[in-house]
C-alpha cells in the first residue's frame, strides 16, 4: 500500500485529527495561554487518552428507554425550574435558587429567604455553575496514581476499618474544611464512639486568624450594618468577602440610597494596607501598612474611651484619628468597629473593646455560638497533626475537602508529613497536589450533585439537594465518611434523611419538602448568643519601619480553590483589574523608590524564601507595603489553574500567616505581561462618574445634572417615538455599588459569554457585557476611588445603529438597542461608534464549541456566538420575552419586578433596578425622577436608557476635604 | 522653450513615438530587471495570499485590532490606497478638461496605477470583515431575508462609490487604449500577439468615423468621471466624519481627503515614473516639464492638506469641547505622538521643498519628496484611524493598538500585488498613450517653433 494512505490512516486515528475534521475554524488551540512545550505535549497527549477512554465510559442507558407518557409535573421544555439549595465555602452556606432547564442547572441565583442572600448572591456562587461543569474535574477514584473504583476504595476501607476498630482509632485522623453541615457533624460524633481515639482536625487557609485567642473562645461575630450610623473597618473587606457579605453590602447600602433630599446616611473609615472593595467605598479611607493597624486599633480603643493621646502612629493618621474617635463617641450604640479576621488579636480585642465600650453589643454587634463546631482551625491543631504525621503516630489520614499539600504553611512540611501515612483518602473536586501525594483520591460531587446540609453564619440551616446527578462519579462527604462505618454503601441522601428524621418534630416528609422548597429549614435554633469578656489589649510595639509583605487570599479564585474556574480567572479584580495573575502589589512612592513599574518583575526575599513576582503599582496602597494574593501558582489542579501566577503560600510561615516586615525587593530587569481590563486611572476630568459631598448634595440635590446639563429634548434630527407599551430602562446607583463583581460572573452565566484568555486580555478583546469601571480621583497615595458599572446604555438615539450597513444592530420598539447576530457581518464600525465602548467582538471562535460538558451550562434562551460578529448587553432580553409571552396569555402588562435582568438579581447592594420607563409607578421610574439621577456621556445626545444616581460621600467635617 | 515647457522631445516624430513606445510591449526579449522585479513583487504577491488565507482560517483576531481599537491597519491601508487610486482619474479626466497637454505622457500609466490601487484598497474592507464570507449582504440585492442594507450607514454609501470609481476607471482606461492596442496588432510580430490584441482592438480601423465618435466618446466618459474624483474620496472621509468620534467627527474632512487623495496619487505617480522613465529611457515623453507640473500639484494640494491639518487643530480649540481638545493633544502629545509629528514632518515641512526650483529639477531629490510623501500620507491615515479610537470618551476604555506581523504582511503583500501588475501591465500594454502623443507631434508640426501653445 502507498505511504501516503498509510499516513492518512494514520492521521484520522488520532483526536487531533478528529478534532480537525470537527472544527469549522482549525488551530485554535493555539490560543492557550502558554507555548507549548514538551511537558505540554505531554500533558495534552495524557488528556486526550483520558478523554479517549472517557468516550467509551459514556452513560448509555443499558435499559431500553422510551420517552414520556405521562409528563412529569411542572416539567415543561422550553421552560426552567428553580430548585433552592445551598453553597457551603469554608463550611458556610449561602443560600441559592439554582435555575434548571431540562434537569441541567444553568444559572443560580440567590434564595430571598435566606438571610445571607436576600435574593442576591457573591462571585463564588456566580461562578460555581461553571465549577460543576469543569471538564477538568476529577473523574475517576485513583489509587497510587492508577485509575480504580469506588467499590475498590470501600473495600480497602474496610480493612482499614478493621484495623482501628482494634486500636480504637489511634492512629486514625480526619482532616476537613470546616464544617457546618448538621449531618456531617453527626457522623463524625457517631465515628468518634467508634473510634475513641480518632482525632478531627479542621484547615482553612483563609481563617488561620485569632480571632479565637482573642475571644478565648470560637464564636461567631454579627454585624448588624443597618443600625450603624458610623463603620470603622480596620482592614475588613466586609462588603465584598465573607460568609455575610452579601447581607453586609445590602445593609450598608440601604443606609445610603438617599431616596430624598433630606435624607442623611453612615459614614464608612476604612483603614488598610491595600484598596479593597469595602475601601473603594469609604468616605475616608486611610493607607496604613497592615504592621501598622495595630497600634491605631490600640489608639482608636484608648481615644474612645478617653484615654491618653494617640501616639505611635504613622505621620497623619492621628488627627484622623482623634477625628474618627470623636465620631463614634458621638454614636453610642449606632456605631461599629470592625476587624478584618486576618488581623492579629490584638486589633480583634481593640475593637471588641470599643464596641463595649461604645454599648455597640446587642446593637450592631453579637457574638454567638459557632456554627461550625470544629471552627475554623488553628495553626496549633493543624502543627500538633503535622507533627504526629511526622512522628509516625498516624497510619490514616482522611482529607475532606481542602488542598493543604499547596496550601498549608510552607514551613510545616506538610507534603513530606504526608509521605509518612501508611493510608492516605482523600475527597476532592480536582486532582491536585493533595490527591498527587494522597494513597486514595476520590473525585468529590460539587454542591449541585450532593445531598447535604449547612448552616449560615447566623445559623440558618439549609437542605443542600442535587440538581443533577453527579457527571464524574463524584462521592459527597457524607459517602466518603460512612465508608468508615459498618454500613459503607448508604448514600448522602440516606444518610441525610436519617439525620433530619429525627430532628424534625411533626410531619417529616411535609416539613422534609417545605425545607427542600424553602431553602432554608423551618424552626431551627438560631445559636445562641454568648458574652464574651473584654480582653486585655497587649501593647502594640511600635512598628520598625521597612518594607512589609502582606498576605490575602485572591478576591477571584480565593486561596487557589476557584484556579481552575475560567470565569473568576478572567474576572477583573476589582481595584487591580488584573486577570489570570497575581502581582507583588505596591503604592506608587514604593515603585518609585524602588525604580518599579508595572510588569517589572522582581525578587521577593521573604524570611529566607525567595519568589520571583511581577509588579502591579496601586494607587491608594500604603506606602512599604507589598500585597500578594495566594491561590496561584498551582501544580496540578486543571489545564486553568495550572501555569499563572506565582505560589505566595511557598512565603506563608505558620507564625506569621498574614505577612510581616522584613521583605527585601531585588530588581531582575525582566519583564512579565500582566493582562490588565483597565490601563488608565484617571477620569480626566470628565463628567462621568459625578460626586458630591452630603452637605452640597442637602445644598443642590441635582448637582449632577447641573455638573453637565444634557441637551434640551428638542435638539434633534431623529423622529420621536411614542412607545405605548413598555420602555425599558435601568437605573444604576454609584452609592449602592460596592464593585464586588458579581453582576459580571452573573451576566456572563447569563447570557453565555465566552472566556478569552490572557492573551487576549492582554490584547483588549475581554468579552464582558457588563464592566466595572474603576476611576482613583486626586492625590495617588490617597485617592477617591470609584467604580462604575457600565453597560449597554441602550441610547434612545444609539449612534451605533446608524453606522451599521446591514442594519444588524436596530432599536426595538420597546426602545431596546438589539443586536442580530445572524446579520452581522462584522464591520466593529458599531463598536467604533460606541461612546461607552460596551460592544464586545468575536475577533477569533471564542465560545467553546468543543467540551461536550459545557453544552450542558449554556443558558439555551441565549445565542451561544460564533466567529466574526459583535455582541453586548442585551438587558437580558431573553427575560423580557419569557415574561412578555405570559403576560401575553394573561392579556395584560408585565409586571413592574416580575422579572429581573441577571446583574440586577444578582446585586448584594441592589444598585442596579431594571424595569419599564413607561409606568411612573415601577421602581427604576421612581429611582429616575430622584435628584441625583443623570445620564453618563447625556451631552452627546445618545439619550442613554440607562442612567445613573450619582455618588454622595459622608465626609467627618473635622477632616474637611482629606475625603477618601 | 526651457526644459520646464517641452512635453515632447522635438526629435520625436509619429514614426519614433509607435515605435519607441510600442516596441517595449513588443519586443520578444525579457530584459533581466524586468524579471527580477517581477519574481520579487510576485512573492510578496504570494505572501499576501497567505496571510489571507490564514486570516481566513483563524479570523481576524490575527490582527492587532481591539476594542476600542476596531479598526486597525487594514482600514488605514484601504483609505491609503484609495487616495493613490486618485491620481489617475484626475489626470486623465480633470486634465484632459482642462487642456493639459502635458497630462499625455503620464495619463495611461496613472489610471492603470489607479486601476491596481483601487484593486487593492477594495481588498481591504472585505478582509476586515469578521466574517469575509457574507461581504455581499453589503450589496443591495433582492434575496429571501427581504433584506436591503441600512442606507444610513456610510459603509454603504462607500461601496456604491468605489464600485462606481472602479467600474467608470476600468471603462475610461480601456477606452483609451483602444487605438493604441489597434497600433500593436498592426505592428504585432507573431501571432499570439495579433490575435490577443486584435480581439482587444475591437475592430478599430482608425477611420475618421471612428476617431470623430472616439474624442466624443472619450470626452463624455472625462466628463463623467471628473465628479467622482472629487465624490470618492469625499465618500470615503464620510466613514469617519459620520461617526460621533472626536478626530473623526469633522466637516473640514470632505474637501481635505480629496486634496490629501491628489497629494498621495500624485506621489505615488512620481515615485513609480521615474524610475520607470529611466529603465525604460522615456526622457523624450516624460520631460522635466511633466515633472515640475507634478512637483507644484503637490506642492498646491500638500498646502491644502496642511491647511486641513491647521483647521482640524484651531477648531479643536475653538469648539471648547473638552473631548475634541484631549483629542488633538493627545495625537500631539499621547503615546503615538511620533506618528503624529513623523506625519507633519513627511507631509508639510519636507514637501515645502518643492518651492525649489533646483529641488524639482533634481530628478533624484524628486522622487524622494514623492516617496516622502507617500509615507506621510500613510501615517496620516494612522493616525486619524488609531489616535481617535485609542483614547475617546471614557478614560476606562483605553487602549493602545500595534499592528501584528499578519497586519504588516497584508499591507506589504498589497504593494507587492499593485507592483507585480504594474510590471505585467508595462509589458504587456503600452504604459504611455501612443496615439495622443502622436497628437502631440501633430500639434508641434503644426506650430511653428518658438510661439507657444496654450
Amino acid at each position: 500500500m502507498p505511504r501516503f494512505w498509510k499516513s492518512v490512516d494514520h492521521l484520522e486515528g488520532t483526536p487531533a485529527f478528529e478534532r480537525f475534521v470537527e472544527d469549522e475554524f482549525p488551530s485554535r488551540s493555539e490560543e492557550w495561554l502558554k507555548p507549548v512545550n514538551r511537558r505540554e505535549v505531554l500533558r495534552l497527549m495524557s488528556a486526550s487518552f483520558a478523554l479517549a477512554g472517557l468516550t467509551a465510559c459514556t452513560r448509555q442507558p443499558t435499559e431500553t428507554i422510551v420517552p414520556y407518557v405521562r409528563q412529569p409535573e411542572q416539567f415543561t421544555p422550553g421552560k426552567s425550574l428553580f430548585f433552592a439549595t445551598a453553597m457551603p465555602m469554608s463550611g458556610y452556606a449561602k443560600g441559592v435558587l439554582v435555575e434548571s432547564h431540562l434537569g441541567r442547572p444553568t444559572k443560580i441565583e440567590g434564595n430571598p429567604q435566606h438571610p445571607m442572600s436576600m435574593g442576591a448572591t457573591d462571585v463564588f456562587a456566580q461562578a460555581s455553575l461553571l465549577g460543576l461543569y469543569d471538564p477538568d474535574r476529577s473523574h475517576t477514584v485513583i489509587y497510587n496514581g492508577q485509575i480504580s473504583a469506588w467499590v475498590k476504595f470501600l473495600s480497602a476501607m474496610a480493612l482499614i476499618r478493621e484495623q482501628h476498630i482494634a486500636d480504637r482509632g489511634r492512629g486514625l485522623r480526619i482532616l476537613s474544611e470546616p464544617v457546618s453541615s448538621p449531618a456531617l457533624i453527626w457522623q463524625l460524633s457517631e465515628l468518634q464512639k467508634q473510634f475513641p481515639e480518632m482525632r478531627w482536625n479542621v484547615y482553612d487557609p483563609t481563617e488561620l486568624g485569632e480571632r479565637a485567642t482573642a475571644f478565648g473562645q470560637p464564636v461567631e461575630v454579627l454585624y448588624d450594618l443597618s443600625k450603624a450610623d458610623v463603620i470603622v473597618s480596620l482592614d475588613a473587606d466586609f462588603l465584598a468577602s465573607g460568609p455575610a457579605s452579601v447581607r453586609h453590602a445590602r445593609e450598608f447600602t440601604d443606609r445610603r440610597r438617599l431616596a430624598s433630599a433630606s435624607d442623611g446616611m453612615n459614614r464608612l473609615y476604612v483603614v488598610e494596607p491595600s484598596p479593597s472593595s469595602t475601601g473603594g467605598c469609604a468616605d475616608h479611607r486611610i493607607a496604613m501598612r497592615a504592621v501598622d493597624i495595630p497600634g491605631f486599633a490600640s489608639a482608636l480603643s484608648q481615644a474612645v474611651s478617653g484615654g491618653g493621646a494617640p501616639s505611635n502612629l504613622p505621620a497623619g493618621a492621628d488627627r484622623a484619628l482623634s477625628a474618627i474617635a470623636r465620631d463614634l463617641q458621638a454614636h453610642r450604640g449606632r456605631s461599629l468597629v470592625i476587624a478584618g479576621h486576618h488581623m492579629p488579636a490584638s486589633v480583634q480585642a481593640a475593637a471588641h473593646a470599643i464596641n463595649v465600650a461604645l454599648g455597640n453589643v446587642g446593637q450592631t454587634v453579637s457574638y454567638t455560638q459557632p456554627v461550625r463546631p470544629g471552627g475554623s482551625g488553628t495553626i496549633e491543631s493543624l502543627w500538633s497533626l503535622v507533627n504526629e504525621m511526622k512522628a509516625g503516630n498516624v497510619q490514616t489520614l482522611l482529607i475532606l475537602g481542602g488542598n493543604p499539600v499547596f496550601d498549608a504553611p510552607s514551613d510545616m512540611g506538610f507534603r513530606d508529613a504526608l509521605k509518612n501515612i501508611k493510608n492516605s483518602a482523600r475527597l476532592g473536586l480536582y486532582q491536585d497536589e493533595t490527591s498527587e501525594y494522597s494513597h486514595w483520591h476520590v473525585p468529590a460531587a460539587h454542591y449541585l450533585e450532593s445531598w447535604s446540609d449547612a448552616r449560615a453564619v447566623d445559623g440558618t440551616t439549609s437542605l443542600i439537594q442535587p440538581l443533577i446527578e453527579p457527571l464524574y462519579d463524584g462521592h459527597t462527604a457524607h459517602e466518603f465518611l460512612a465508608s468508615l462505618t459498618d454500613r459503607p454503601d448508604r448514600s448522602s441522601y440516606d444518610i441525610l434523611r436519617e439525620y433530619w428524621e429525627t430532628r424534625i418534630t411533626g410531619d417529616f416528609e411535609a416539613q422534609w419538602r417545605t425545607a427542600l422548597h424553602d431553602g432554608v429549614v423551618a424552626n431551627q435554633v438560631k445559636p445562641s448568643t454568648v458574652t464574651v469578656t473584654p480582653p486585655q489589649i497587649p501593647a502594640a510595639n511600635r512598628p520598625e519601619s521597612g518594607l512589609e509583605l502582606v498576605f490575602r487570599p485572591d478576591p477571584s479564585i480565593w486561596d487557589g480553590r476557584f484556579a481552575n474556574n475560567a470565569w473568576l480567572q478572567e474576572l477583573p479584580r476589582p481595584l487591580t483589574k488584573l486577570t489570570w495573575d497575581n502581582a507583588a502589589l505596591m503604592s506608587p512612592r514604593t515603585a518609585q523608590r524602588l525604580g518599579l513599574k508595572n510588569d517589572d518583575v522582581v525578587e521577593l526575599h521573604y524570611r529566607e524564601r525567595s519568589i520571583a513576582a511581577p509588579v502591579w503599582v496601586v494607587p491608594g496602597h500604603a506606602d512599604d507595603s507589598v500585597l500578594v494574593h495566594f491561590g496561584y501558582g498551582r501544580r496540578k489542579g486543571g489545564q486553568i489553574a495550572t501555569g499563572t501566577g506565582f505560589d505566595a503560600y511557598a512565603f506563608r510561615t505558620s507564625d506569621q500567616p498574614w505577612g510581616g516586615l522584613g521583605l527585601e525587593i531585588k530588581k531582575t530587569g525582566r519583564r512579565y505581561a500582566l493582562a490588565s481590563t483597565q490601563d488608565h486611572h484617571s477620569m480626566e476630568g470628565r463628567p462621568i462618574v459625578r460626586t458630591a459631598a452630603i452637605e452640597e448634595f442637602h445644598k443642590d440635590p441635582q448637582f449632577a445634572i447641573h455638573e453637565e446639563p444634557p441637551p434640551p429634548p428638542a435638539l434633534t434630527l431623529y423622529p420621536e417615538f411614542q412607545r405605548t407599551t413598555y420602555a425599558w430602562g435601568m437605573a444604576i446607583d454609584h452609592n449602592a455599588c460596592v464593585g464586588c463583581n458579581a453582576c459580571v460572573v452573573a451576566c456572563q452565566a447569563e447570557n453565555n459569554i465566552p472566556v478569552v484568555g490572557k492573551k487576549e486580555v492582554l490584547n483588549a478583546r475581554e468579552m464582558h457585557w457588563i464592566r466595572i469601571d474603576r476611576y482613583f480621583e486626586g492625590n495617588v497615595s490617597q485617592p477617591r476611588i470609584y467604580y462604575q458599572p457600565m453597560l449597554c446604555q441602550h441610547c434612545e438615539k444609539a449612534p451605533c445603529e446608524v453606522v451599521c450597513p446591514v442594519a444588524a444592530t436596530v432599536h426595538s420598539d420597546e426602545g431596546l438597542n438589539e443586536m442580530v447576530y445572524n446579520r452581522c457581518v462584522g464591520t466593529r464600525y458599531c463598536s467604533n461608534n460606541c461612546p461607552y465602548k460596551v460592544r464586545r467582538f468575536n475577533f477569533f471562535l471564542y465560545s467553546d464549541w468543543y467540551s461536550k460538558s459545557l453544552y450542558g451550562m449554556r443558558n439555551p434562551d441565549v445565542t451561544v456566538r460564533s466567529r466574526g460578529v459583535m455582541e453586548k448587553c442585551t438587558y437580558c432580553v431573553q427575560r423580557i420575552q419569557e415574561v412578555k409571552i405570559e403576560a401575553d396569555k394573561e392579556g395584560r402588562l408585565a409586571n413592574d419586578g416580575e422579572f429581573q435582568t441577571a446583574c440586577e438579581q444578582v446585586c448584594p447592594g441592589k444598585a442596579i433596578v431594571f424595569g419599564n420607563i413607561n409606568d411612573p409607578n415601577s421602581r427604576v421610574s421612581k429611582i429616575k425622577a430622584q435628584p441625583r439621577n443623570y445620564g453618563v456621556l447625556a451631552d452627546l445626545n445618545t439619550r442613554p436608557r440607562t442612567t445613573y444616581l450619582a455618588r454622595v460621600t459622608n465626609p467627618n467635617p473635622e477632616l474637611g476635604g482629606e475625603q477618601s | 522653450m526651457t526644459d520646464e515647457e517641452i512635453v515632447l522631445a522635438p526629435e520625436q516624430t509619429y514614426t519614433t513615438a509607435t515605435k519607441d513606445i510600442g516596441e517595449i510591449v513588443l519586443t520578444g526579449k525579457i530584459r533581466f530587471g524586468w524579471v527580477f522585479g517581477f519574481a520579487v513583487s510576485f512573492l510578496i504577491t504570494m505572501a499576501l495570499f497567505t496571510a489571507i488565507g490564514y486570516l481566513f482560517l483563524r479570523g481576524i483576531g490575527i490582527w492587532g485590532v481591539n476594542v476600542p481599537i476596531a479598526w486597525g491597519l487594514a482600514i488605514v491601508n484601504f483609505v491609503w490606497w484609495i487616495g493613490i487610486g486618485h491620481a489617475g482619474t484626475l489626470i486623465s479626466a480633470i486634465l484632459l478638461l482642462l487642456k493639459q497637454d502635458w497630462r499625455t505622457s503620464i495619463n495611461r500609466f496613472a489610471e492603470a496605477m489607479t486601476l491596481f490601487a483601487v484593486a487593492c484598497a477594495g481588498m481591504f474592507p472585505i478582509l476586515h470583515l469578521g466574517r469575509p464570507w457574507l461581504f455581499y449582504w453589503l450589496l443591495p440585492y433582492p434575496n429571501t431575508m427581504y433584506l436591503w442594507p441600512q442606507p444610513r450607514s456610510p459603509l454603504i454609501w462607500d461601496v456604491f462609490a468605489v464600485s462606481t470609481y472602479l467600474t467608470v476607471s476600468l471603462v475610461f482606461w480601456y477606452v483609451g487604449l483602444i487605438p493604441d492596442v489597434a497600433s500593436l496588432r498592426d505592428r504585432a510580430k507573431n501571432r499570439a500577439q495579433k490575435i490577443i490584441y486584435g480581439v482587444l482592438a475591437l475592430g478599430w480601423r482608425g477611420s475618421t468615423h471612428h476617431w470623430a465618435r472616439y474624442e466624443m466618446a472619450y470626452l463624455l466618459l472625462a466628463g463623467l468621471a471628473t465628479p467622482l474624483v472629487v465624490s470618492v474620496h469625499t465618500v470615503v472621509s464620510f466613514d469617519f466624519s459620520i461617526a460621533i468620534l472626536p478626530g473623526w467627527h469633522t466637516t473640514i474632512f470632505p474637501p481635505y481627503f480629496v486634496a490629501g487623495a491628489i497629494y498621495s496619487g500624485f506621489a505615488m505617480v512620481l515615485s513609480l515614473m521615474i524610475p520607470l522613465r529611466r529603465y525604460y529611457h522615456l526622457y523624450d515623453f516624460i520631460t522635466a516639464r511633466h515633472l515640475h507640473a507634478m512637483g507644484k500639484v503637490m506642492l498646491a494640494t500638500g498646502l491644502i492638506v496642511a491647511y486641513g491639518y491647521a483647521m482640524e487643530t484651531f477648531m479643536a480649540w475653538y469648539s471648547a469641547n473638552t473631548y475634541e481638545g484631549f483629542m488633538m493633544k493627545n495625537r500631539m502629545t499621547g503615546p503615538y505622538w511620533p506618528f503624529y509629528w513623523a506625519l507633519i514632518a513627511c507631509n508639510i515641512v519636507i514637501p515645502q521643498s518643492l518651492w525649489s526650483y533646483r529641488v524639482r529639477n533634481n530628478v533624484f531629490v524628486l522622487w524622494v519628496v514623492a516617496m516622502v510623501v507617500n509615507v506621510g500620507m500613510w501615517l496620516e491615515r494612522f493616525v486619524i484611524v488609531i489616535t481617535s479610537l485609542h483614547r475617546d470618551f471614557l478614560p476606562s476604555s483605553w487602549d493602545m493598538y500595534w499592528p501584528t506581523v499578519w497586519d504588516w504582511t497584508t499591507f506589504i503583500g498589497t504593494i507587492g500585488f499593485f507592483l507585480a501588475c504594474l510590471f505585467l501591465f508595462v509589458r504587456v500594454l503600452p504604459m504611455i498613450s501612443i496615439f495622443e502623443v502622436r497628437e502631440l507631434v501633430h500639434h508641434r508640426i503644426r506650430t511653428p517653433v518658438g510661439s507657444s501653445h496654450d
